[in-house]
């Protein structure tokens, strides 16, 4: 007997992985979340069409939305592609959040001690300061891991929370902005520690070039050089790339503050872009959307760009949905999920080829 | 300070509070691991079971069927959890962080009603006489319920997979699914009732939140106690007798937190609240230190897919 039955199908193995599917499990995966998305829609009394209409067409049709899908996209796309780096190479860094949380204190902290300045010297160094910040709470993990063996996904997944008490803390107390009315909040940054607006009339603003850079950087980083083939191995084949004298403490010390640093970079801008100041929330779950966005991207960089797109659609139609049609804006999160759940499921159709009915006696296909 | 009986009961039964949802989830996860499957989404499966927790008592008035249906969902996110991974052989570690930002998602909009509406907590179980005795009265008989229930469980986990066939079977699985799979275990059935047990498990530790620990609904009111969870597993090695006391480590420091700043120490609360989480990677750090110690303990295929060719 060949292939395996799960429930009345069959999963019949493929003789060679399909690169079909592997542009196609994405997209199979946002058919059926639109698919899912319209049922329950109609199960919430809704108009599917109209729904599905004002959740993915709506927030696209103003310059105001297209320059806010880039607003959302930059940050997703910018700290999934570094997770990607790490995926590929089996680390698991869930931090990312603490990551970004953590740049933004950093170089928030740098801006305020420099905020009764001005120069232009200030925004590029408070964005070294941001990636530093990143990379610096990424390496935490990354040292656990490689001198004491500890888990990284819980261990970057703690220090997420303790970045976010610590960003709580500071602009509730140390850093609170004397004149902000008792508001948890920093002072507002100076014009210049603030990114400049890109197209006038909108948020969209010089950090979401700088993200499309750094995504397409990371893109060479990881076909031209060499760290890029060894974090391939790593991935692939430990063992090959342990024979071939690669060191996987290397690799995990390299790739963890790699994405760290991309992440706190995110922060940073989210903070002197879209926000201006130091609060205790500063990004919607950027950090874990883009587990979804580097997945979704396949973990190539062209591949994440296009999933960031998408999955900052998702935060559009959920303001969309909540403004015109009354809906909770947790909306969002459950197509997050939805669409995970179903890529990982149509990621299946990579490797196997599905049949109805019980497994059938035969070759190999 | 000078600390009477009634404070030291008091500063017990707060441990017992803190450190029983910890147990109820981590003891689900350890049996799920022990037959080979990691399953990242507890903090999910938690949240989904304190929200249909709390929406069920809210309605009916009835904690207890709030209980099973929190039970319910947890195992239905667990049963999504195990068809994606064992039967379309998906990545575990991916699928479980699916299935947390999934849990995450669903328990905001299902609970989007139900914020801000209050529920009485609980009765305590009192157990009559044997409370009333000083000291040891309070604290071991003047518990909640579920309490007593966690430690049951523990105990029966730590028989189940000791003592008992069926035990020998999901250990096996998850030490060697092919060996096990070739003398005719079923290994795909087994690995999807310990991964039901530890939704079920995970449920009730949400309910176990949402309607005692803090009779409420709040969003993401876990604040990562699954992950904790996860954690404690690693720490106990395996063990369910050592998970149960690192659940009580946990609620000790949890409530240090506050008993501290009730003795006038003036730190901010925000630092006092990464206690938790930097105990955990503390802890951490201390059992994964010695590799070889987590390597004979830890399940050997534990995150490994199972594919029989035949």
């Amino acid at each position: 007997m060949n292939g395996r039955s799960v429930g009345f199908l069959t999963l019949e193995p493929r003789a060679h992985a399909s690169r079909h599917w592997v542009w196609g499990a994405p997209l199979l995966a946002v058919a059926l979340t639109l698919v899912v998305g319209a049922i329950l829609f109609a199960a919430l009394g809704k108009d599917p069409i109209a729904a599905l209409v004002g959740f993915f067409i709506t927030p696209l049709t103003s310059a105001y939305g297209l320059a806010e899908l880039g607003v959302k996209a930059a940050p997703l796309a910018m700290i999934a592609v570094g997770l990607a780096v790490g995926f590929r190479a089996n680390v698991w860094n869930i931090g990312a959040e603490g990551q970004l949380t953590m740049g933004a204190i950093m170089a928030g902290g740098f801006v305020l001690s420099v905020n009764h300045l001005s120069g232009f010297w200030i925004l590029p160094l408070a964005v070294v300061f941001g990636a530093l910040g990143g990379a610096l709470w990424a390496a935490i993990p990354a040292w656990l891991k490689t001198h004491f063996n500890a888990n990284e996904i819980l261990t970057s997944l703690m220090l997420t929370y303790v970045a976010q008490l610590l960003l709580n803390w500071l602009v509730h107390g140390p850093w609170r902005d004397p004149a902000g009315f008792n508001f948890p909040e920093s002072e507002v940054f100076s014009p210049s520690a603030t990114l400049p607006i890109l197209w006038e009339g909108t948020r969209l603003h010089l950090g979401v070039a700088i993200a499309v850079i750094a995504v397409l950087a990371i893109w060479v980083l990881l076909s031209k050089s060499f760290l890029g083939f060894q974090i391939k191995v790593m991935g692939l084949a430990p063992r090959a790339g342990a024979y071939a004298g690669f060191s996987l403490r290397k690799v995990v010390l390299t790739v963890l503050p790699l994405s760290g640093a991309l992440a706190g970079m995110a922060g940073f801008f989210e903070v002197a872009g879209p926000i201006g100041q130091l609060q205790p929330a500063i990004s919607p779950g950027y950090g874990f959307t883009a587990i979804i966005v580097a997945f979704l991207g396949r973990l190539h960089p062209v591949g994440i760009l296009f999933a960031a797109c998408f999955m900052a659609l998702t935060y559009l139609g959920g303001e969309s949905v909540q403004m015109f049609m009354g809906l909770p804006l947790a909306v969002t999160g459950l197509f997050q999920g939805m669409i995970l759940f179903f890529l990982l499921g149509a990621d299946v159709l990579i490797r196997f080829r599905i049949r109805i009915g019980a497994p059938r006696p035969g070759k190999a296909a | 300070m000078e600390m009477d009986l009634g404070t030291t009961a008091a500063i017990a039964t707060a441990m017992a509070r803190a450190a029983t949802p910890l147990a109820l989830a981590a003891v689900g996860e350890l049996v799920s691991e022990k037959s080979g499957v990691l399953n990242l989404g507890v903090e999910g499966m938690m949240l989904v079971g304190a929200v249909s927790a709390f929406a069920v008592t809210a309605t009916t008035g009835n904690p207890v069927l709030g209980m099973v249906v929190a039970m319910a969902a947890g195992m239905l996110m667990a049963l999504l959890f195990g068809f994606l991974t064992l039967g379309l052989l998906a990545n575990q570690v991916a699928t479980g962080l699916a299935l947390t930002i999934f849990g995450v998602g669903l328990s905001a909009f299902v609970g989007k009603g139900f914020v801000g509406t209050p529920l009485p907590g609980l009765p305590s179980l009192d157990i009559p006489f044997l409370s009333d005795i000083p000291l040891i009265g309070p604290v071991f008989f003047g518990q909640d319920p579920l309490v007593y229930v966690s430690v049951a469980i523990i105990a029966a986990v730590s028989w189940f997979l000791n003592r008992t066939r069926g035990g020998l079977i999901l250990r096996a699985v998850g030490e060697n699914h092919d060996a096990a799979h070739a003398i005719g275990h079923g290994v795909i059935a087994t690995r999807y009732r310990a991964v039901l047990f530890g939704g079920a498990m995970s449920g009730l530790a949400g309910a176990y939140l949402s309607l005692v620990y803090t009779p409420m609904w709040i969003e993401n009111m876990s604040a990562g106690r699954g992950w904790i969870a996860l954690a404690l597993v690693v720490f106990a090695t395996w063990k369910p007798w050592r998970l149960l006391l690192g659940a009580y480590l946990f609620g000790g420091v949890t409530i240090a937190q506050l008993h501290v700043q009730g003795l006038g120490v003036n730190i901010p609360s925000q630092l006092m609240s990464m206690l938790p989480y930097l105990a955990t990677i503390l802890v951490l750090v201390l059992i994964s230190r010695d590799a070889t110690r987590i390597r004979l303990n830890a399940p050997a295929c534990i995150g490994k897919v199972f594919h029989p060719e035949r």
